[in-house]
């Protein structure tokens, strides 16, 4: 069955949900002192999942200084390495352990290249700061999608992301101008071949109808107006030894570009010269002059950070009052997600654990929350090799970073009625079962190097281990967002206890073998017993839930 | 790549895995030739063992009371002893009876359906509930850590290549099952948990009836809904269990407030509902009774009597259910706890952590017998004496699979890991009898071990005889230590004698255990000063 066909059968078997509360709360601002639970949800949406070093960073702090924290841009990461020679190749112009982002194209290297760029970004996240900057980074990547299988050369996407990196806490303005003369979006979408004598419409119409505007109720731009957008912006060219972009304007349309009403009847006067190239200010300017911009953009945050769902009530006290904040700081990017963030409504209890993890989120999460090991730096060869298994599992739960299904971005984002319920089918919900079983269990080994969940370790990190109701309450506030009944801790407890009824028992064995940690019977006792209450854990539905 | 390779490589998930070969992902497994390698077929039977678990470590001499041994016993738990005349006598025993509350077991015994095996255990017992339940669901040394559990083990053996491949035609249904719990370490095989758990009997019904359990009515009560949905519709299992849940419309009545008889309820309804489940599990927890295991002023009523209810009472009606739905023969049944409990009491009217204990098999073709003489118990105790052992466990579970489930003797050192002693536990008529030699019956009265002197000082010579094959000379002290193997050798039939030396010993009671194939005896040994 192919995928579309499948989702509709699915929908057919699912009754419709019944009607949920609905909030009514806006953007005023939430208590300033944040609870335990305030300072989770802040940082499991903000962050790919959270750990008690993200936890300890917040504590005692305020809402605004949580967020001057959490909306602190990350320093410029160092690229990504040749990480690939192996016996069967070895890249003549970039020795190993040294950057490739500006070598030479190699067909054969390649391949390699675009491998390393994602180990490289998926690192990014295992290993992020306490900031919402990678959170965004990937917000980007799937409000600007690009695949890496169109525009295959790894030099490209590297500047790609790197851009959207730069921006992602700055200019949106700013953002979508650079990502018009971005050497991998004018590749992507043919805007390197249009120009004044066969104009190509592609980025002229996704400008609009996924970049800026959208395709909401009043965002009435006309079909003419994708035509004039595209004649503006004829000219552009590649140079694919430097990767860079430049106007010429030979190639550039000189005649008047007419809008329509939609945009108050507007008219871009034809340029001459290297003036050409202003005419893109001149279209940003007057896209960026529709209220629809912010709009548009707000609803995009919500959708990727709060929920997917919104309602008249949370058009009217969120995303307008948002939308408002947006166009009043000129499009810069932080006062919005400050407000957002800051907000009663974020915090509502209604709007806690009801995001269904994304496979990014869900994969790169899971490693935070439990601090699996990583190889060290400087042995990038099986760092990368561990970051692209990681990858690769958020692939085949249908999440392939770099690779979106298209210029749309993943459906989970956009798609009525579903939405992030897109992520669980029937073959992604056993993927994620069956990768936490692995990460609990036995772990990925290569190359002799293993990653999995020290679940030891993690146990000792809580407050006090030896007490299992601690144990079991500790661990649900790090890796679970919704709350679950007295039931579900009992069965819990009754896993660490093998069914016994004394809770000593437990506390005896952790202390037995806390006394000396390197006696085998011992931990194991205490091993099996953890990894079967967090395999089970991770089982449960509740755990997709963030 | 070799299988347990790919499979190590791939997923050590017990239940999630098959459902990606079912579905989706099998494409890509069907190219690999190892799927080619899964027409290995499994033994032909449809024979099931169901394992009854009580937790806690359960009081054996209070639940299988020796009347031979009553006097000394009565003055080692004088606060807790059941009044002899309140005890259930059994056909065709005068030396064993019942606890008070176990009539339903009384009734099964004297119909020919159960069998009671005295003083199971094993050398240097553990007397931590988790450590010594490892122990029982690994079946490891006592000093020995295994990853394995033995079901999983014989599963691995019978379905080799699970879960890849699985399910299918052959073997559609899930190969073992545990209800009311997680699933169990015993279904642990060597890479992949070979069992699946429905964690509670509600979730079962909900899972028949296609029920969701509660969630909060918000937005995140939503999506749980909806990705409990997509759970219950990736249970690859689910439709089976359905299937065959549907077949049995009636069964026979079952006593209420009974959490084990709930549990043997939906087992009866899956076995009758025609499943390929090999192995069940379920269990009952609260054994663990340190302290007011009795009512003070009438001791065969309290907390250990009303557990004995659930276990007696569950099993019986379990027993006529499968009658009545025309299973019985299918079906052997164990119980096991993982440890029994001391000889004496304490003060708080309760006993604590022991050592051997007896177990019941029962079934249609459960042999019908008291295995093993009464435990011997000191005319004084202290207080941390404990029951030796007749029998090793291992020998039970090893019996079970090669006279229930057929399993030869190669194979049989692969899921046991050692060669353990064949016990009678199947009678002779069932479809799958191994052709053993013929038992002979070590309770007929005739001493096969004996020692002079007795008591002694300085060392002691043990005559024992053999009837050919491998003897084993083990002995322990009162606390089920074991103390010194005399003997671990293949010899020829016939008499024969070995000097058990004091080494420095302390004063006290010493049990010599002779096994020789199917027989064992325990003689007691004092050593003075």
């Amino acid at each position: 069955m192919d995928r579309r066909k499948f989702i509709r059968s699915l929908k057919s078997e699912i009754k419709a949900n019944p009607v949920v509360y609905r909030t009514s709360s806006g953007l005023r601002k939430y208590s300033p002192i944040l609870e335990n639970a305030g300072i989770h949800h802040l940082l499991k949406r903000t962050l790919f999942g959270v750990n008690k070093k993200d936890i300890d960073m917040l504590n005692g702090k305020g809402i605004n200084e949580a967020l001057d924290l959490l909306l602190t841009a990350s320093p410029e990461p160092l690229p990504p390495v040749n990480n690939y020679n192996d016996s069967n190749f070895t890249d003549p112009n970039v020795p190993a352990g040294q950057t490739w982002v500006k070598a030479v194209y190699d067909g054969n290297a390649n391949g390699r290249r675009i491998s390393s760029f994602k180990s490289w970004w998926t690192g990014l996240m295992l290993h992020q700061e306490t900031s919402i900057h990678e959170k965004m980074v990937l917000f980007w990547h799937n409000h600007f999608a690009t695949e890496t299988v169109d525009i295959n050369d790894a030099r490209y996407i590297y500047k790609h992301n790197a851009l959207l990196r730069t921006h992602a806490l700055g200019n949106f303005k700013q953002l979508v101008k650079e990502i018009s003369l971005d050497p991998a979006m004018l590749r992507y979408l043919n805007g390197y071949l249009n120009n004044k004598n066969s104009p190509d419409e592609n980025y002229a119409r996704e400008l609009q109808e996924l970049f800026t505007l959208g395709k909401g109720p009043k965002s009435n731009y006309t079909e003419s107006d994708v035509k004039a957008a595209a004649k503006v912006l004829t000219g552009y060219t590649v140079n694919a030894t430097t990767i860079s972009s430049s106007f010429d304007p030979n190639r550039h349309d000189t005649s008047n570009k007419q809008f329509s009403s939609f945009y108050k009847n507007a008219v871009i006067n034809g340029q001459t010269g290297t003036n050409g190239a202003l005419e893109m200010d001149q279209l940003l300017n007057m896209i960026f002059q529709q209220e629809e911009v912010a709009l548009y953009i707000c609803r995009r945050l919500y959708r990727f950070f709060v929920y997917y769902e919104i309602d008249e009530a949370t058009e009217t006290n969120v995303i307008a009052p948002l939308a408002q904040t947006f166009r009043n700081s000129n499009y810069e990017i932080k006062p919005v997600l400050r407000a957002l963030f800051s907000s009663e409504h974020f915090f509502d209890p209604l709007n806690r654990a009801c995001m269904i993890k994304s496979p990014v989120d869900f994969c790169v999460g899971l490693c935070r929350e439990y601090n699996i090991l990583f190889p060290i730096a400087t042995d990038y060869v099986n760092q990368y090799y561990m970051h692209d298994y990681i990858r690769t599992q958020a692939s085949n739960m249908q999440q392939n970073l770099g690779d979106p299904p298209s210029v749309a971005g993943w459906s989970a984002y956009y798609q009525e009625p579903q939405f992030h319920e897109l992520w669980i089918n029937a073959d992604t919900l056993p993927r994620r079962n069956q990768f936490s079983d692995i990460m609990i269990g036995n772990g990925y080994t290569r190359n002799g190097k293993k990653i999995n969940i020290d679940i030891l370790t993690f146990a000792d990190s809580l407050s006090d281990p030896s007490d299992p109701n601690k144990l079991i309450n500790d661990s649900l506030s790090i890796i679970y967002s919704i709350e679950v009944t007295q039931s579900v801790k009992d069965f819990l407890k009754s896993i660490l206890l093998s069914g016994q009824s004394t809770d000593s028992y437990w506390t005896a064995a952790w202390l037995t073998y806390k006394s000396n940690t390197g006696i085998v019977v011992n931990r194991t006792i205490v091993l099996t017993r953890l990894q079967s209450m967090f395999k089970y854990l991770m089982n449960l539905p509740e755990y997709q839930l963030s | 790549m070799k299988r347990r390779d790919f499979i190590r490589k791939t997923a050590p998930a017990g239940i999630v895995f098959p459902a990606l070969i079912n579905g989706f992902t099998f494409k890509a497994y069907a190219e690999s030739p190892l799927v080619s390698a899964l027409t290995q077929a499994p033994t032909e039977t449809d024979h099931v063992l169901v394992i009854v678990q009580l937790n806690g470590g359960n009081d054996g001499l209070n639940m299988v009371i020796p009347f031979d041994q009553y006097d000394n016993l009565a003055n080692a738990r004088s606060n807790i002893i059941i009044p002899k005349n309140k005890i259930l006598k059994l056909n065709g025993t005068s030396f064993t009876g019942l606890h008070p509350s176990m009539t339903g077991l009384q009734k099964l015994f004297n119909d020919e359906k159960l069998q009671i095996i005295q003083s199971v255990g094993y050398p240097q017992p553990n007397f931590s509930h988790f450590r010594a339940t490892d122990i029982w669901m690994t079946a490891s040394d006592s000093n020995q850590t295994l990853n394995s559990g033995w079901a999983g083990r014989y599963l691995n053996e019978e379905y080799s290549n699970f879960p890849i491949g699985y399910p299918n035609s052959v073997m559609p249904d899930p190969l073992a099952i545990q209800i009311g719990s997680f699933v169990s370490p015993a279904m642990q095989g060597p890479a992949v948990n070979m069992g699946m758990a429905i964690s509670d009997p509600v979730n079962f019904y909900n899972l028949i009836n296609g029920i969701q359990g509660t969630a909060p009515n918000t937005r995140g009560g939503k999506e749980l809904t909806y990705i409990r949905q997509i759970a219950q519709q990736t249970q690859q299992y689910g439709n089976v269990i359905k299937a065959a849940a549907a077949k049995v419309t009636k069964q026979s009545s079952y006593p209420t407030g009974n959490s084990l008889a709930d549990q043997l309820k939906i087992v009866a309804r899956l076995i009758a509902g025609g499943l390929k489940t090999r192995i069940y599990m379920v269990s009952i927890g609260g054994f663990d009774t340190h302290s007011l295991q009795v009512n003070a002023n009438a001791t065969e009523t309290g907390n250990h009597a009303n557990l004995l209810q659930r276990v007696s009472e569950g099993i019986k009606a379990f027993m006529d259910d499968l009658k009545f739905l025309n299973s019985e023969k299918r079906v052997i049944g164990m119980t096991f706890s993982e440890f029994g409990r001391r000889i004496k009491s304490n003060s708080s009217g309760g006993t604590d952590h022991g050592a051997a204990a007896p177990l019941f098999v029962f079934g249609h073709y459960a042999q019908n017998d008291v295995l093993g003489a009464s435990p011997v118990i000191p005319i004084t105790t202290g207080t941390s004496d404990n029951i030796p052992m007749q029998y090793d466990f291992r020998s039970v579970y090893a019996s079970i699979l090669k006279q229930w489930f057929c399993v030869p003797d190669t194979t049989l050192e692969n899921v046991m890991l050692k060669n353990f002693q064949s016990l009678q536990v199947i009678k002779k008529t069932a479809p799958c009898i191994s052709s053993n030699p013929e038992i002979i019956n070590a309770n007929a009265g005739k001493n096969i071990i004996s020692n002079y002197p007795n008591p002694f000082q300085t060392s002691t010579t043990i005559s024992y005889e053999t009837f050919g094959g491998h003897a084993l000379i083990q002995v322990f002290n009162t606390e089920g230590k074991l103390i010194k193997t005399l003997v671990d050798m293949e010899m020829n039939a016939g008499t024969h004698k070995v000097t058990f030396e004091n080494e420095g010993y302390l004063p006290g009671v010493y049990y010599a255990r002779l096994q020789n194939n199917n027989i064992q005896q325990i003689r007691t040994m004092l050593l003075v000063r």
